[in-house]
């Protein structure tokens, strides 16, 4: 199938032309043809192994300095307390010693600021312990404050909710969406992927089979990208 | 019929370098002199044991100044070395930093101690300086590779433009950090030996009533020095907390005298005349382009001192290596949970502490008492010492591994649940222990056994300190050498587990 022509409201922001990538001799992504434009909200869909953590990071690496990245592994510094690890979405926006200092003794401005997009991810109650005394779910939500705090246009998330149960996901994806002009985000969870998101990419096997606006999808197009059983 | 189908495993390659190491130990047993000299042992080991029974608290002059000198010592010692270690930790990555770390490193604190001595006396510097050099480039190392091992994942999300401080105190530091506390932690126990030890060469700490007590045959004396020693080790942990490192340090520096002479002169006398080979002292370094000017000399220097010291050198510490194994193969059960119960532990661990808080060179000192001298008492120094480290790193890691409820007891447990889990663990701690021990081989030549401290020893003694540059170069090449190749050993076996406490 041919991919639709970028239907988004803007400029090309991200783009991809016939990319093929091969990592220790494996085939990743084979031919992968895709534009993203500035005001899109995509998700990513396909089964584990298909190549959409692979993708997102190549997309990342467009816009390195415009993006917030959620990687599945979190990336969190476990001795660290949760305000710290949301500070770090701004380390590039402070002074070095501006940045010492809150690591030694915080502000009470970034407190203030943390403790709030804290209260909105349900983890205020955290904000001074270290995360690795947290949930699964409790350390998902630090790394999208994490995120979140950056303020960045772009958002790039590998599974950002998977800890999480429904009702939670469907309500950190609706402030993804709102904080973000541009959101790309894998999902393993298909509902989810139709209810927030103007636009679908199904990934199979490291190819683009589906690539359509979430309205005008059949469910037979969007069982085509999971291998049949 | 057809040829038995041969096993083809993992233990079997870890079988075979266990069995060339002991076949090596075995040849070198045959060069090495292990005579038992002293032919009334049991009066001599009757008398040390009546003292360890008597010890007596208030027959040593200045016991008070001399614990506090250790931990002073030790302490500004180490602090200083922490300091210039992480520098250099963070410039690790340049060869020849580690190649610089790796030779200032592999010099034992008494021979740093030994050349300083020359420059500025018993003072405190001498003291300093020959603990903050050699830890210098340990913690260097150790600080690399805790910093190389720790979750990097942090370091790559920090957002574009974040400077490289921000990054380091925010995503690099605080992963590590725990590890990083743990070394430096173990650092300062090391430190309060390697004071003790500097006794040895007159610096006023326990070392030196130690040695002069034992010396004398006042037992008594020496086992309340001892003890006072062990307290000192075993509550590390409770009185080293982070917020009273600034208050000890200051202190140290309070109570230490920093009054040592050294003058522009003797420096340049040492320097420009004592270290230069005696050859060329006269003639210059012209003198090298005629061969038959320093040949003998050197010629004389290799063959009578540095070639038979290299030899005992190695053959020492490879038996103590071999033996070292052993001892903890069959000590490390005493404190793991899968083979003691509770009580049974804590007996364990009270031995292990014990043989592990005795410096290998005071250890070796009290056995040749009752040997005399060989290299029998060495070997059983350095295996006690040695092997209770390991041993209780190792007791420590089998703690960890999951057996099923119904594994079987006893010796069957040991020999097919636990040995075959815990080798390739048990390996790599020896082999990073294999450098350690041969620094400290070298070092107790000064006790009369002829290994390279004890050449380098005696030229210090006659004022030959060519000689002894010489020599202590040599001794920090050849431990460059065994190092890499204790690691290609690992490296061929794959032993890269994450033993950084077993490594100094």
């Amino acid at each position: 199938m041919s991919p639709p022509v970028a239907n988004g409201t803007g400029q090309p922001l991200l783009q991809l032309s016939q990319h093929s990538l091969a990592y220790q001799g494996q085939t990743v992504l084979t031919d992968v043809t895709l534009t993203i434009a500035t005001g899109e909200k995509v998700a990513l869909i396909g089964e584990s192994g298909a190549g959409k953590s692979t993708l997102l990071k190549l997309l990342r690496s467009q816009q390195p300095q415009q993006s917030a990245y959620c990687p599945q592994h979190l990336g969190l510094v476990q001795p660290l307390s949760v305000f710290h690890n949301i500070y770090m979405g701004r380390l590039n926006r402070y002074s070095c010693w501006h940045n010492l200092r809150n690591l030694i003794y915080p502000t009470a401005e970034r407190m203030a600021e943390i403790g709030a997009l804290a209260a909105e991810l349900g983890i205020a109650g955290h904000l001074r312990h270290s995360v690795d005394r947290l949930s699964g779910g409790q350390q998902q939500r630090t790394a999208l404050g994490r995120a979140l705090y950056q303020q960045s246009p772009l958002f790039i998330g590998d599974e950002p909710v998977s800890s999480v149960d429904e009702y939670q996901a469907d309500a950190l994806l609706a402030l993804i969406n709102q904080r973000h002009s541009t959101v790309v985000v894998a999902l393993h969870d298909q509902q989810l992927a139709l209810k927030h998101y103007q636009r679908v990419i199904g990934l199979r096997a490291g190819r683009v089979v589906l690539d359509a606006p979430t309205d005008r999808l059949s469910s037979t197009e969007l069982a085509a990208v999971y291998p049949q059983s | 019929m057809t040829a038995p189908a041969r096993f083809d495993t993992t233990a079997g390659r870890y079988r075979r370098l266990s069995l060339g190491l002991a076949l090596t130990a075995l040849l070198a047993l045959t060069l090495a002199d292990i005579d038992w000299v002293n032919s009334s042992p049991w009066f001599e080991l009757g008398r040390i044991g009546w003292g360890m029974l008597t010890p007596d608290f208030f027959g040593v002059e200045s016991l008070a100044s001399a614990v506090a000198n250790t931990l002073a010592f030790a302490l500004l010692g180490v602090a200083v070395a922490n300091v210039t270690g992480f520098i250099f930790a963070l410039l690790f990555r340049w060869r020849l930093v580690q190649l610089f770390c790796a030779l200032i490193r592999a010099v034992h604190e008494l021979f740093w101690a030994l050349l300083f001595l020359q420059l500025f006396g018993l003072g405190t510097l001498t003291g300093l300086l020959a603990i903050a050099i050699p830890y210098t480039g340990i913690f260097a190392r150790v600080y690399a590779e805790i910093l190389e091992e720790a979750d990097q994942r942090p370091a790559e999300l920090v957002p574009v433009g974040s400077g490289w401080l921000s990054t380091f105190a925010y995503a690099r530091i605080p992963p590590a950090f725990a590890h990083l506390k743990n070394y430096a932690l173990y650092r300062l126990e090391c430190g309060i030996r390697s004071s003790a030890v500097l006794g040895f060469i007159g610096l006023p700490t326990l070392g030196f009533h130690l040695e002069t007590s034992f010396s004398q045959g006042l037992y008594s004396q020496a086992a309340a020095l001892l003890y006072l020693f062990f307290a000192l080790i075993a509550s590390i942990r409770l009185w080293v907390r982070p917020w009273l490192i600034p208050l000890y340090l200051a202190m140290a520096l309070y109570w230490l005298p920093f009054d040592g002479y050294w003058s522009v002169a003797t420096l340049q006398q040492f320097l420009g005349y004592d270290i230069v080979p005696a050859p060329l002292r006269d003639a210059g370094v012209q003198a090298l382009a005629e061969p038959r000017l320093w040949w003998p000399w050197l010629q004389n220097l290799l063959l009578q001192q540095a070639l038979p010291g290299i030899v005992n050198t190695l053959v020492l510490s490879i038996i103590a290596m071999v033996a070292c194994g052993i001892l903890t193969l069959l000590l490390f059960p005493l404190v793991s949970t899968l083979f003691m119960p509770r009580q049974g532990r804590s007996t364990g661990h009270l031995l292990l502490v014990v043989l592990r808080s005795i410096p290998e060179l005071i250890l070796a000192f009290i056995i040749l008492l009752v040997t005399g001298p060989s290299m029998l008492p060495a070997i059983i120094a350095l295996a006690l010492h040695n092997g209770a480290i390991i041993a209780h790193l190792i007791g420590r890691y089998s703690d960890a591994l999951l057996l099923r409820d119904d594994a079987s007891r006893g010796i069957n447990r040991y020999l097919f649940e636990v040995l075959p889990r815990i080798y390739p663990q048990f390996l790599a701690f020896l082999l990073y222990r294999w450098e350690v021990i041969m620094r400290e081989t070298a070092i107790l030549g000064i006790l009369g056994i002829h290994t390279l401290g004890f050449f380098i020893d005696s030229a210090f003694e006659e004022l030959r300190f060519d000689r002894a540059l010489l020599l202590i170069l040599m001794t920090a090449l050849v431990n460059m050498a065994l190092d890499q190749l204790a690691r290609a050993l690992r490296r061929r076996l794959q032993l890269d587990a994450n033993p950084q406490q077993a490594r100094y």
